[in-house]
């Protein structure tokens, strides 16, 4: 059941992804991005990592995806819709991508790795202990940095 | 049950797929969403070596995939609102047209 749900996902997000550095229309390429994030979160359920498939769901489908959306609408150029979407280096990538996807699995396909522990402790509690206690320091900065990027978006941004 | 290597798999072929849009694409909002692949991968591996190697009440893989998401979230901010600034001044958000400081 759980290895069926996991083919789910992961064919979910895969698929997903795949389509989204395929498609040709930015705003179609940002809906599969939004079926990748959705099939993330699935596979943050089966990893017992609930609080995190929430905030995924809530952070990069409610939040990411719109914002990605709006920078599609506001700087789409009625232009030719024959005009190339890759660059003239897109076999370069395509050829880095695979041989990196080729060199991380012959490094990590041979060893052997643990099976699943029986129980974890993850509760949003536990995290949100972990948070305020031995991480409160990288929780503050991490306040900083979301203020400063407010603001410098909307400096940026600003006409 | 799940073998870890089977959630690296998807983590890899994640990252390298996000990879590939990151390096092939013209359009510059679409290489922030390669990007944005490639984080996800990343925590996706963090999760899954918390639950299978360390599964503790620190939860120190799901900590860092907090400030990860929390890093990501800024990023796009800032990122967007760079590319919405180009675009005002420069009239096109295709990577390959930004050449003003090419030599």
């Amino acid at each position: 059941m759980e290895f069926v749900l996991f083919i789910l996902f992961a064919g979910m997000t895969l698929t997903g992804a795949i389509l989204m550095v395929a498609l040709h229309n930015l705003v179609r390429a940002v809906l599969a991005m939004i079926l990748g994030f959705v099939g993330l979160a699935g596979l943050y359920l089966l990893l017992e990592a609930e609080f995190l498939a929430a905030i995924q769901v809530l952070i990069y489908v409610g939040a990411v995806a719109i914002l990605v959306l709006f920078a599609v609408m506001l700087t789409q150029r009625v232009s030719d819709p024959n005009a190339p979407v890759n660059n003239n280096q897109a076999w370069l990538g395509f050829t880095v991508a695979l041989g990196f996807f080729g060199m991380l699995s012959a490094v990590f396909a041979p060893l052997k790795w643990p099976s699943l522990p029986e129980q974890s402790v993850s509760t949003v509690e536990n995290l949100g202990k972990q948070l305020i206690g031995p991480y409160a320091v990288p929780f503050e900065a991490a306040s900083v940095v979301l203020l400063v990027a407010l603001l410098g978006a909307i400096i940026l941004a600003r006409e | 049950m799940v073998p870890l290597a089977g959630y690296l798999f998807v983590s890899a072929a994640l990252f390298c797929i996000g990879l590939y849009g990151a390096l092939a694409r013209r359009n510059a909002v679409a290489i922030l969403m390669g990007i944005e692949m490639m984080l996800n991968a990343a925590v996706l591996n963090l999760i899954a070596f918390w639950r299978y190697i360390n599964p503790d009440a620190a939860l120190t893989g799901q900590a860092f995939a907090v400030f990860v998401i929390t890093l990501a979230a800024a990023e796009v901010a800032v990122g967007l609102a760079l590319i919405i600034a180009v675009y005002r001044n420069r009239d096109t958000v295709v990577v390959d047209d930004v050449n003003l400081m090419k030599g």
